[in-house]
């Protein structure tokens, strides 16, 4: 019983790392980071995920307390990066800015996600 | 017997899962907005999903006769059991899951010598969740938190099994946790990286309380707090077994459960709801 049993979590495991199978992107790290300050405007936001993304259904919007966005409109999938979504940002001034994403990864899990950076100059 | 674990044993498996939900793969396991909830080792999880727990492994804290068992649960060993799952409602932007069950365990289905029953049991189940994404983002690391639990009854089918009555239950068991990915992804980024940034810490406790068929005061329950990682196809947790009362037992125990999420390792075959296969 105890061969079978690895015999079906090997099989498990190994269909799970085949390229047929994926699974949700989590956001794995951010630049500005998560919750942060920083004290220079950044000139882009950049956010690296822990699975490829599908271009055409991923996109980044980044607003002012006011609500107001401050990017500069659609996100990019920079070619040979597939996990990672860029924006770019208009000058920004001293303050905290929203960033929401709303991504899916290439077999169509779709995740989502807010946080703020603040720019303390 | 009583069982703590009616709820999360028989996670079952393949084509057990009688699965109704509504037809979109963006209600895939786990998530509500940007939460994700795991599966829960000693509750159930609020949460439409197509899981397998391969194996459960656990040391029962010594009963009050000083007796103390050893499980390792393997889900196809156990008593068939169908889940018939309704989602009412995932409400993202307040992290908000409600789900209503009807599991049936059914008799003669499985292995005597490992405890399956030779009579079925009716259980109506409500689960939920909610996490803490939505208060106000100045309370940064309360955020983090969630909290998940369910309601339910037992009915079996038999009044007694050799004489020994079988008895209604109720039970209600709620899971307390604190989502790592959560803090780095939506809060603040405190340089966790893998595979730290995947722990999901619970508390959960559940107890199981006769309502007919059994004398007064005979609630069992358990407290484990743990730990679980969870990763993109599978998650493994651990848990200690604190028994809630003398009834229940003394000392401890511990239970380790690998888990796999069948909807991510196989999104076009048996990992989709039984209602989009054709």
């Amino acid at each position: 019983m105890d061969r079978l049993i690895m015999t079906f979590v090997v099989g498990v495991l190994a269909l799970g790392a085949s390229p047929g199978s994926q699974a949700h992107a989590f956001l794995d790290h951010a630049s500005p980071p998560v919750g942060s300050s920083v004290p220079a405007a950044p000139p882009v936001v950049t956010l690296w995920f822990t699975q490829d993304l599908e271009p055409a259904f991923s996109s980044v919007t980044v607003t002012n307390e006011a609500g107001q966005r401050v990017d500069l409109g659609k996100a990019q999938i920079p070619p040979g990066s597939p996990a990672e979504v860029q924006i770019g940002l208009k000058p920004l001034a001293g303050g905290t800015y929203l960033v929401s994403w709303h991504v899916v990864s290439v077999d169509t899990h779709p995740t989502e996600g807010t946080f703020t950076f603040e720019i303390k100059p | 017997m009583l069982s703590l674990y009616t709820d999360a044993r028989a996670r079952f498996a393949l084509a057990a899962v009688l699965t109704v939900m509504q037809a979109s793969s963006a209600l895939a396991h786990g998530w509500a907005g940007e939460r994700f909830f795991p599966a829960t080792i000693l509750t159930d999880d609020p949460f439409v999903a197509d899981e397998i727990s391969l194996p459960q492994v656990s040391l029962q804290p010594p009963a009050p006769d000083a007796s103390q068992l050893t499980n390792i649960e393997i889900d196809l060993l156990g008593a068939l059991r169908t889940m018939g799952q309704y989602q009412l409602f995932i409400d993202g932007p307040h992290q908000a899951l409600g789900l209503l069950g009807l599991n049936v365990t059914w008799g003669h289905t499985g292995r005597a010598a490992v405890g399956a029953p030779n009579f079925t049991t009716l259980s109506p189940t409500f689960d939920f969740g909610k996490g803490f994404g939505d208060i106000p983002r100045s309370l940064t690391f309360l955020r983090p938190f969630a909290i998940t639990g369910n309601l339910g009854f037992d009915f079996p089918t038999q009044a007694t099994t050799a004489g020994v009555p079988n008895p209604n239950n109720f039970s209600y068991g709620f899971a307390f946790e604190y989502s790592f990915p959560y803090l780095e992804c939506c809060v603040k980024d405190v340089g966790l990286r893998a595979p730290f940034n995947q722990l999901i810490p619970p508390v959960e406790v559940a107890f199981t309380t006769p309502i007919s068929r059994a004398p007064a005061n005979q609630t069992i329950g358990t407290i484990q707090p743990g730990i679980i990682w969870a990763g993109s196809y599978f998650q493994i947790g651990a848990e200690a077994i604190i028994p809630a009362n003398r009834l229940t037992g003394h000392g401890y125990g511990g239970v380790v459960q690998l888990h796999f999420y069948l909807d991510d390792l196989f999104p076009r075959s048996i990992g989709k709801p039984v209602s989009e296969w054709w």
